[in-house]
């Protein structure tokens, strides 16, 4: 009969196989790395754990708490997105809507976010420290403050000031891609009725490409929360008897906590269950925050399709 | 044929390095309907969006010869576009509401001039709505996205959105090429009332739809005007070979 298969469709066969392998191996790593976290984790983590402090014995299994981490940790987070946000939406607005793709200059901007996005983070935490800490923060104490020690050394401002550089060339990318997604006939539309550009772009275009804003703000928190090289020269601390209270602070932090835990600890085995309990808190806060973004996105898109007033 | 409210003369138009207009020359008269026919890439389109700026939009264009809205050079240098395209505004081929409830889509331009009294907008916008034959449809779901209506009900939305800011002349770029034959009957049966307020100059591909609304047809081929006269003049006894060829079905 002429529909019966004459043999085997070997080629199909072994693709199916190679993807689902690939697919399955990855599945692995996940569940092996966070089941390994959660598995070893899970018996420190307790309220004391997560809301006490380090005062008595930070290596110790049974006096130890993270909560300055967690503090360090948000604050950071938070103070870094406050910088990103605006200065990368307001780039990739500019590189989407009015610069030209003709120009050379629009290469060369595209060119460095591209490099910027590939620096690796320790040399972020360099230029960190000698561009924030020593040049704006020296020459602020300089101007500002006779010469007196404010900003010119480590705070928790330089430390989210050096992270929102890193996570920029994210935020950009995803918002260049949200405002490229919003159909020009909508901007024709809104110009064709007398619009300014810029009436268009604030009305029309960056409402329908907010969701897209806060993917790229979301990218940048789960980048931002799991970096360490960026801070340990611009903010973060080995050990802090108070939570910040200023921007000029210094601050503890937990991905900062796991390196110092890891590596200064005189007794690794009593301090492995600390490593654990601290490294699974990290991983969750980092899902949270992410939870959090991503449920408020949906709820936009929701308002946006819907669309009531 | 009364004083005509544009007057293109001579126009020639570039995109990049390729002609797209060649010595175009036609007045429009107020208060009529203008088809402007021809096969797909004659520069009927580009031709309309010569009249609101809208090809200012894109780079490496180029204009040459003039055209003037009461007796006005709109390419002149002191021009404000913003001010053009209020005075011409412009329904699209897709119907493309804002993501907006209906009020808002409707209010959009009022709301950009700078109305913001409550009472004022309301009856503006009903108005509009009126004028588009879409108001007792609406009416009670105004806060409604936009986006729920249907095909037809979006592209006369956008036509209340454009007529909302009380322009001189509307310019539609085949506005119903989208849409089922009652949405088109509904639309076409509304551009012969819109006339009464406005100038409207229609781009279609349909030459059923310019002999029922238009009183006034251009037929364009390859970048020129072939032939410009009253509807019934172009459709009964064109005076051009090639007007004659196209309208029978003979190309196009």
């Amino acid at each position: 009969m002429l529909l019966q298969r004459k043999q085997r469709d070997w080629q199909s066969l072994f693709f199916t196989g190679a993807t689902g392998l690939a697919t399955a191996v990855i599945v692995a790593m996940v569940v092996i790395i966070v089941g390994n976290i959660a598995w070893n984790g899970a018996a420190q983590v307790s309220l004391r754990f997560i809301f006490g402090g380090t005062e008595e014995g930070m290596f110790d299994a049974h006096r130890a708490g993270i909560f300055p981490m967690i503090f360090g940790t948000v604050a950071l987070v938070l103070l870094m997105t406050i910088g990103v946000v605006p200065v990368g939406v307001i780039t990739a607005i500019y590189l989407t809507e009015y610069a030209r793709e003709d120009r050379a200059i629009t290469r060369v901007i595209r060119g460095a976010i591209n490099n910027l996005a590939g620096v690796p983070s320790i040399v972020f935490g360099l230029f960190g420290l000698g561009f924030f800490v020593q040049f704006v923060g020296g020459g602020i104490d300089k101007a500002l403050y006779d010469g007196a020690l404010h900003f010119g050394k480590p705070t928790i401002l330089w430390a989210a000031a050096t992270m929102a550089v890193l996570t920029m060339p994210v935020v950009i990318v995803a918002t260049e891609e949200a405002l490229k997604a919003v159909p020009k006939g909508l901007r024709e539309a809104s110009l064709a009725l007398g619009a300014t550009k810029l009436k268009t772009i604030w009305r029309i275009v960056l409402p329908q490409a907010l969701p897209g804003v806060l993917t790229g703000g979301i990218l940048a928190v789960s980048r931002g929360a799991g970096e360490v090289a960026p801070i340990m020269f611009t903010g973060a601390a080995y050990y802090l008897a108070h939570l910040p209270t200023n921007l000029t602070d210094q601050f503890m932090e937990l991905g900062y906590h796991i390196f110092v835990l890891s590596t200064q600890s005189p007794d690794i085995e009593r301090t492995k269950p600390i490593l654990f309990g601290t490294v699974l808190v990290l991983v969750a806060l980092t899902f949270l925050l992410n939870l959090l973004a991503i449920v408020v996105r949906a709820k936009m898109r929701a308002r946006l399709r819907l669309a009531h007033g | 044929m009364d004083k005509p409210i544009i007057q293109i003369n001579s126009l020639n138009f570039w995109y990049g390095p390729k002609q797209a207009l060649f010595d175009v020359t036609v007045n429009i008269v107020p208060h009529r309907t203008t088809a402007f026919i021809g096969p797909s890439g004659c520069g009927k389109s580009t031709l309309l969006r010569c009249l609101n700026r809208m090809n200012d939009l894109i780079d490496h264009t180029r204009l040459e010869g003039q055209l003037t809205m009461d007796g006005q050079d709109i390419y002149a240098p002191e021009v404000d576009v913003i001010e053009l395209r209020k005075r011409v505004g412009m329904v699209f081929q897709k119907s493309n509401p804002f993501p907006k409830s209906i009020f808002d889509n409707a209010a959009y331009g009022l709301r950009i001039q700078g109305m913001s009294d409550k009472t004022e907008l309301a009856g503006c916008v009903e108005n509009s709505l009126r004028k588009a034959a879409l108001w007792d449809e609406v009416k009670d779901r105004l806060s409604e996205s936009a986006l729920m209506l249907s095909g037809g009900q979006q592209q006369r939305l956008c036509i209340a959105r454009a007529i909302a800011v009380e322009p001189e002349i509307v310019l539609m770029d085949e506005p119903c090429s989208a849409l089922d034959p009652t949405a088109t009957a509904k639309i076409e049966e509304l551009i012969q009332d819109l006339e009464k307020y406005y100038t409207i100059i229609i781009v279609t591909h349909n030459m059923q739809q310019a002999t029922r609304c238009s009183d006034y047809t251009a037929f364009f081929y390859l970048g020129r005007l072939v032939e410009f006269d009253a509807t019934t003049k172009i459709f009964t006894n064109p005076s051009n070979k090639q007007t004659e060829d196209y309208i029978t079905g003979r190309f196009g």
